[in-house]
């Protein structure tokens, strides 16, 4: 049995344990208020860009896009957005399991997230591109992810494109999901995760498109591409804070209740010294 | 007098929403103004400045690229970047601008420099617009 003084000594330690949790705890709800905020925020964004495609698609024409074309898949890119850092329970290695299913040889690999990119590194896997997003992730961080992966696409280094990423159900749950993003396929039919489409309205049928529907649609594409890239990253950020705050709160939890058991026993051997000098003086007077 | 509803969405949230009487925008086709009865038109937006009449008066925004929804009575913007003559930082947007040009010296790849030149764009759209504020 551990005297007196190490039990004190242990309960001051997990105490300050706890006190660091509960600030990570306190810091991520907030950080994930603020991005289930930004994903809210770009709501009529997304709804304006899916008015668009329904407008643009509604005629019957045919659409030919480099970005469209399906091709046989010899070579794949992977986005794997993950966390910048630890400390989120098991977000990071649900995601990464799922990384298993594709092949090593013919996959290449575009993280956003550190963690995203050490795992690839520690793994042995194809990694071709690093990307970064903040806390609060931006448009151009997205444009930028966006755009590489297009470009790796119409070069031809390869004929498919997933997004591997976190998708937030609420603060409780986050599940990895594997996500097609090239080529688009149907453009008729394409939708941005995290967003469903509304019912279709009526759509007009004399609307005027400049230069041409064509270069219309090919535009709203990339608009579109980016936009998916950026509501990805949303999801993700706002997985990461609330996997974050749940294990960071089990963590503070865990701390008091060990201090709790802690307190108990340095009370119980603090009572029993107290009984045993007693005793003694006890024997004392009565020798 | 009869108005437009005019909407500037980013993906930021929503930037400007109000009833006016004219917009005045770069399109890829020239620069075109929109009255209240536009025929139904959808068109795409270059970088630049905007011109928003409201009561009478007009001020002016500094857009990025995007997509424009044109309906009789409405009229949707979907860009990456709208920012009111007022509300623009000219030391920021100086500041803005020369790194996109520093960065555009430098060695870069193809996909970086797509990216520079349009955040070079925009800085340069929202210098444009306050400078000319001021004459």
């Amino acid at each position: 049995m551990s005297s007196s003084r190490d039990i004190r000594r242990r309960i001051r330690s997990i105490g300050s344990t706890a006190q660091i949790t509960k600030a990570m705890q306190m810091v991520a709800a907030s950080k994930m208020r603020k991005s289930q905020e930004a994903a809210l925020a770009g709501r009529p964004f997304v709804r304006l860009i899916y008015r668009f495609q329904r407008e643009a698609t509604s005629g019957t024409r045919e659409f030919n896009h480099p970005l469209v074309e399906v091709r046989p898949v010899r070579k794949r890119a992977v986005i794997l957005v993950a966390a910048d850092k630890g400390l989120c329970g098991a977000l990071n290695s649900n995601l990464f399991r799922m990384v298993a299913q594709f092949d090593p040889a013919s996959t290449v690999f575009i993280t956003a997230g550190r963690k995203a990119a050490q795992f690839v590194a520690a793994t042995r896997r194809q990694l071709i591109a690093e990307f970064a997003y903040g806390d609060s992730p931006t448009y151009p961080e997205a444009r930028a992810i966006a755009a590489f992966a297009r470009g790796l696409f119409l070069k031809k280094e390869v004929d498919e494109v997933r997004v591997l990423a976190t998708r937030f159900v609420n603060t409780l749950t986050q599940h990895p999901v594997s996500l097609e993003y090239l080529p688009v396929g149907e453009i008729k039919g394409a939708e941005i995760p995290g967003a469903e489409r509304e019912m279709d309205l009526a759509v007009s049928k004399e609307t005027l498109f400049e230069p041409n529907a064509e270069a219309f649609l090919s535009y709203l594409l990339s608009h579109y591409l980016n936009i998916y890239i950026y509501q990805v990253l949303l999801n993700a950020k706002a997985s990461e804070q609330s996997a974050r705050m749940v294990s960071m709160k089990n963590a503070t939890d865990n701390a008091e209740n060990l201090i709790d058991d802690l307190t108990l026993e340095y009370n119980k051997l603090r009572q029993a010294g107290i009984t045993k000098e007693l005793l003694e003086i006890a024997g004392g007077q009565a020798s | 007098m009869k108005t437009l509803r005019l909407q500037i969405v980013t993906p930021e949230g929503v930037a400007y929403s109000d009833d006016v009487e004219l917009v005045g925008l770069r399109s890829v086709e020239g620069r075109i103004g929109i009255l209240p009865h536009h025929t139904r038109l959808m068109t795409q937006m270059l970088p630049g400045e905007m011109l928003v009449r409201k009561n009478g008066r007009d001020e002016f925004l500094a857009v990025g690229e995007g997509l424009v929804d044109v309906t009789g009575e409405q009229v949707s913007i979907a860009t990456d970047m709208a920012v009111a003559a007022e509300s623009i930082d000219e030391a920021k947007a100086e500041e803005a601008r020369r790194r996109a040009e520093a960065r555009l010296s430098d060695k870069i790849s193809d996909e970086e420099l797509a990216s520079v030149n349009a955040s070079l764009a925009r800085s340069l759209a929202q210098l444009h617009v306050k400078r000319r504020r001021r004459h």
